[in-house]
């Protein structure tokens, strides 16, 4: 019972260390039980882990490919067209490059497009959708909802297309028109979510107390949004690789030699189905990305709504 | 009259909730409120009373400032709270506090306890330490210190109430709305949470507006009771008198509608009107007395005209046209049997 | 005790496998209803009323809960036992079941005659090949049975045009329209006005009076017990700790934990509220040892905290299970006093 407890005694006590150790042991409790959850869905486990695992061939690409020297400009006639093999596991491409170090290196080109794309998204997405989520019904709502609307009826490989013809065709410009594209799914997705929030009493008692609005959206809606948030960054990095594979498929985005695996696939695509291993690793590359994001994305959500009931 | 800390004058609040028609759009709207005044003494614990839909909930949204007026006033010491169009200034805001029913909603579940409390004391205490003052809190509503790092979560309904109510002093304010404080709670921690209030109330000189449906838990707190439906006040009255002797007939059916546990309640509670007929809805409030379709003692003129206060004793009102009329018919009204009992639509 | 025993649970244990552990959430509920009689069963937030009712209905979210052991008897057929096709018999025209929340217990894009009507049907083999006309015509007997105006017009309503009242007074009627045997209440009148609530109540006890309907009403409201039921269970942490007749309970509460929540009830008549009981109700993964009670209890022995108390039997209409009312109290008393 609270009675018992010597307020005065503790709270001299109580110094700041111990403050911190109390806070630290909270979070580690809240992670434990996170993992828990998680750990409980054997799908989300395979994602979170196939993420770990490309992320790590991505990073550490130049030690871990075995043949790194093959995903700059090189040829070995000799070795051309190899299938799988102990030497080659993935086999070689027409010009004897080791696909096996290809694959392992157009991770790097997938996932840097995902991350440079969504670096750029969500900040822009969710704040425009918080601001016109909290000012609900006002003007601020109308022009920002519509110009999301505007923005979401441009089909968005015409887009890259059009951009593609007026500049030049590279992964830079790809990248630009999958960002024009991508941020209102952002603003539609947090703007849902902040005018949920903005009925909530918190937000009638921070307001009523006199707390600014950079207060109550950064510190007090905000925070409520995190798990939806990054449950789509997840869903959504599967996605923009897929979409940067295909612009890179039609010519749009990584240029050749440099190995895109949309890229990779698209090139190999001439000698299938002979040579089937040219095309199918690299595409094979791309679906295990993609599920792994997308099982993570799945894991958290489910993860999420648990933490919610 | 300074001994009013509040004074509500007229208040309407009337909501816009679509239109009707395609050519001439008229606006439908809900009368939330609808033509109240009332006054707080320092001091007292006013109770306001009603079922769903009375409005009780929008007067505590009005008078802490989350919606304007449509029409009235309300004096807070003579100071008109919607006075500044660009918002109430932070003096005003610190004065009047309010805690709301579901804590769950009011405290944020990504915030620490030690956040919360401190978010009022930066903003209108901004020179004294925060540390010491979340302390100093937390050990006037008898929580242990070490609840400052846990969240809402982690806490129980009774203690994250508790935890609102330390926020709503944190600015030392000398209103304090209190809509439905307990409605969510058992009511084995009701009791605490109560006394809580009760103990707070003496030591820092508090006024209390406590909105509530539950009239059992008003007769131990309140000092006054109003009650009201449908965005009207029916009637008003020292609490004591209020439930001995209570005027309005929708006051006599919510008391003996009452769920009680003991004999001497059941006694205490007053002739049993049979309660009838659906709430009508704020959309829609019935012409005259909003009552009258519920009413056992509906006579003619209460479908025609609203009623308007009188004075049935000292500091005792009611809207009832059963007391506008003169004493020999009054009397002949209330002997006569209740009349047929009209169906809601 | 000669009367039909309607339902009879007998020793039922329920837990929930969660992180960091088992939640032993039913600890040995014994519980029974006779046939034609209304039973409440008290207790507050978490106490397990609502898991005892999930698990008479077997629907239970299993995993995470595991039934742990005990028997539910439903005119003597085990239901924890029982085949699927067996089970749905017993939930379609055996026991039917009011909620709390009657907006969530409708389904908004039906119209109530929709949904009646396929309760109607699905009541009886027979009414499987009625025609629309037919069933429409037995859909409307129990919205007059629940005295709503108009049932005509109601049967082609949506859930949404009608009010929270008439909202529960449908489920009433849908929940009586098979004529079921038992019918478990769940916070029948908690989401509804006061005025509304009487109504309700008022209306469920003559319906199922004038049906000899058992009642099963589960609430958290003692008045609402006191004014509906004959007979009630006192439940805390996943235990019963008190049963007795209706007047009996309410004239003279025995168990502390009984006494401690009809005190901390705020009287019509004044008087101050009283504290009510002090600290919380205990977590269900390490539940204290002995009577789950003797955490908060005022009148705590030592025997209470080694021994889980069995049910005392006070008179034929009385138990209680606390070691006050052991014969053997005296003695327990005199061991706390020494140690």
């Amino acid at each position: 019972m609270a009675q018992q407890v010597n307020v005065e005694g503790f709270a001299s006590t109580m110094t700041r260390q111990q403050v911190r150790e109390l806070q630290r042991k909270n979070r580690r409790e809240n992670l434990g039980r996170a993992w828990y959850k998680f750990s409980r869905n054997p799908l989300s486990t395979i994602g979170g882990t196939t993420v770990v695992v490309v992320v790590l061939l991505a990073i550490f690409a130049p030690f871990v490919a075995p043949y790194p020297e093959h995903a700059k400009p090189f040829t070995d006639f000799a070795n051309a067209s190899r299938p799988p093999s102990w030497e080659y596991p993935f086999g070689t491409d027409e010009i004897g490059r080791d696909i096996l170090s290809r694959v392992i290196f157009g991770f790097r080109f997938s996932l840097s497009m995902g991350i440079v794309v969504l670096v750029i998204v969500v900040p822009v997405g969710v704040l425009l959708g918080l601001i016109a989520g909290y000012y609900q019904g006002t003007w601020i709502d109308t022009t920002v909802m519509r110009i999301t609307d505007i923005f979401l009826a441009v089909p968005p490989l015409i887009l890259a297309l059009a951009i593609a013809s007026v500049l030049e065709p590279n992964l830079f410009h790809s990248m630009i028109a999958i960002t024009l594209m991508w941020w209102p799914w952002y603003t539609r997705l947090v703007y849902g979510l902040a005018s949920a929030q903005r009925n909530e009493f918190y937000v009638a008692s921070a307001e009523t107390t006199g707390a600014g609005t950079p207060h109550i959206l950064f510190r007090e809606i905000l925070p409520n949004m995190v798990s939806p948030i990054f449950t789509k960054i997840s869903l959504d990095m599967g996605w923009v690789i897929i979409i940067g594979s295909m612009l890179s498929f039609v010519g749009l985005g990584v240029q050749p030699p440099r190995p895109g695996l949309g890229t990779m696939v698209a090139s190999g695509a001439k000698y299938l189905p002979d040579q089937w291993w040219i095309a199918i690793f690299p595409a094979l590359g791309i679906v295990v990305v993609v599920l792994g994001f997308n099982l993570l994305g799945d894991g958290l959500r489910d993860l999420f709504a648990a933490e919610e009931a | 009259m300074t001994d009013h800390i509040l004074s509500v004058r007229d208040l309407k609040k009337h909501f816009v909730i679509g239109h009707e028609g395609t050519v001439n759009r008229k606006p439908i709207t809900v009368k939330a409120v609808d033509g109240i005044s009332f006054n707080l003494h320092a001091g007292e614990t006013f109770g306001l009373v009603g079922e769903s839909g009375s409005g009780k909930s929008t007067v505590a949204y009005i008078t802490v400032g989350m919606y304007q007026p449509t029409e009235g006033a309300i004096y807070f010491r003579d100071q008109d709270l919607f006075a500044d169009s660009k918002g109430r200034p932070l003096a005003l805001k610190k004065e009047i506090q309010i805690v709301f029913q579901d804590p769950g909603s009011s405290l944020n579940p990504r915030r620490s306890i030690k956040q919360i409390l401190e978010l009022p004391l930066r903003i209108h205490q901004p020179d004294k330490d925060r540390l010491t003052e979340v302390l100093r809190l937390l050990e006037m509503v008898d929580l242990p210190p070490d609840y400052m790092h846990k969240y809402p979560q982690s806490l129980s309904g009774g203690e994250k109430q508790i935890v609102a109510i330390a926020r709503a002093l944190a600015t030392d304010p000398s209103l304090v709305i209190l809509d439905e404080p307990t409605s969510a709670l058992d009511v084995s921690v009701q009791g605490k949470v109560i006394n809580l209030l009760i103990r707070l109330q003496r030591e820092f000189n508090l006024t209390f507006l406590f909105i509530t449906h539950d009239l059992s838990l008003m007769r131990n707190v309140a000092s006054r009771v109003a009650i009201m439906y449908l965005g009207k006040i029916c009637e008003v009255a020292e609490a004591a008198e209020f439930f001995q002797n209570p005027q309005h007939p929708y006051t006599q059916m919510l008391l003996s509608s009452i769920p009680v546990v003991s004999e001497e309640e059941e006694a205490a509670k007053p002739e049993k009107i049979i309660s009838t007929g659906e709430i009508p809805s704020p959309v829609n409030i019935p012409q005259g007395c909003s009552f009258h379709t519920r009413c056992p003692y509906a006579m003619d003129i209460c479908k025609r005209v609203d009623p308007v206060m009188v004075e049935t004793g000292a500091g005792h009102v009611a809207r009832c046209h059963l007391f506008e009329q003169p004493e020999e018919n009054l009397t002949q009204v209330l002997e006569a049997e209740p009349g047929p009992i009209p169906q809601s639509p | 005790m000669s009367t039909p025993r309607l339902l009879e649970i007998k020793d039922l244990r329920v837990e929930f496998k969660v992180y960091g552990g088992v939640l032993k959430v039913l600890d040995g509920v014994n519980f029974s209803v006779n046939a034609g009689e209304k039973v409440g069963l008290v207790g507050e937030t978490g106490c397990g009323k609502t898991t005892t009712m999930k698990a008479i209905l077997r629907i239970l979210p299993i995993p995470p809960a595991r039934i742990a052991g005990g028997e539910i008897f439903f005119k003597g057929q085990d239901i924890l036992r029982m085949r699927k096709r067996d089970l749905s018999k017993v939930r379609g025209s055996g026991i039917s079941m009011i909620f709390q929340d009657p907006t969530a217990a409708l389904n908004p894009v039906f119209t109530i005659g929709e949904q009646l009507g396929a309760v109607v049907q699905h009541a009886r083999p027979e009414n499987r090949r009625l025609s629309k006309r037919k069933i429409r015509d037995k859909a409307i007997i129990p919205l007059k049975e629940v005295a709503l105006a108009d049932p005509e017009r109601l049967l082609d309503s949506y859930p949404i045009q009608l009010s929270g009242g008439m909202r529960q007074r449908v489920c009433i009627g849908m929940a009586l329209a098979t004529d079921p045997e038992l019918l478990i209440a769940d916070e029948p009148g908690t989401s509804l006005d006061v005025t509304i609530q009487d109504q309700v109540l008022r209306l469920l006890r003559v319906l199922v009076e004038e049906k000899g309907t058992s009642v099963i009403l589960i609430t958290h409201t003692l008045g609402v017990v006191r004014e509906t039921t004959d007979r009630v269970y006192v439940m805390y942490a996943g235990n019963m700790v008190e049963e007795a007749h209706t007047r009996k309970l309410f004239a003279e509460p025995l168990h502390p934990y009984t006494q401690g929540l009809m005190q901390a009830v705020p009287k019509l008549t004044g008087g101050g509220i009283a504290e009510g009981i002090p600290g919380r109700i205990p977590s269900y993964l390490d539940p204290p040892p002995g009577c789950r009670f003797h955490t908060r209890c005022p009148r705590v022995m030592d025997i209470c905290r080694r021994q889980k108390p069995p049910f005392f039997k006070v008179d034929e209409e009385h138990q209680v299970a606390c070691f006050l009312y052991d014969q053997n109290h005296d003695r327990h008393k005199e061991e706390t006093a020494t140690l």
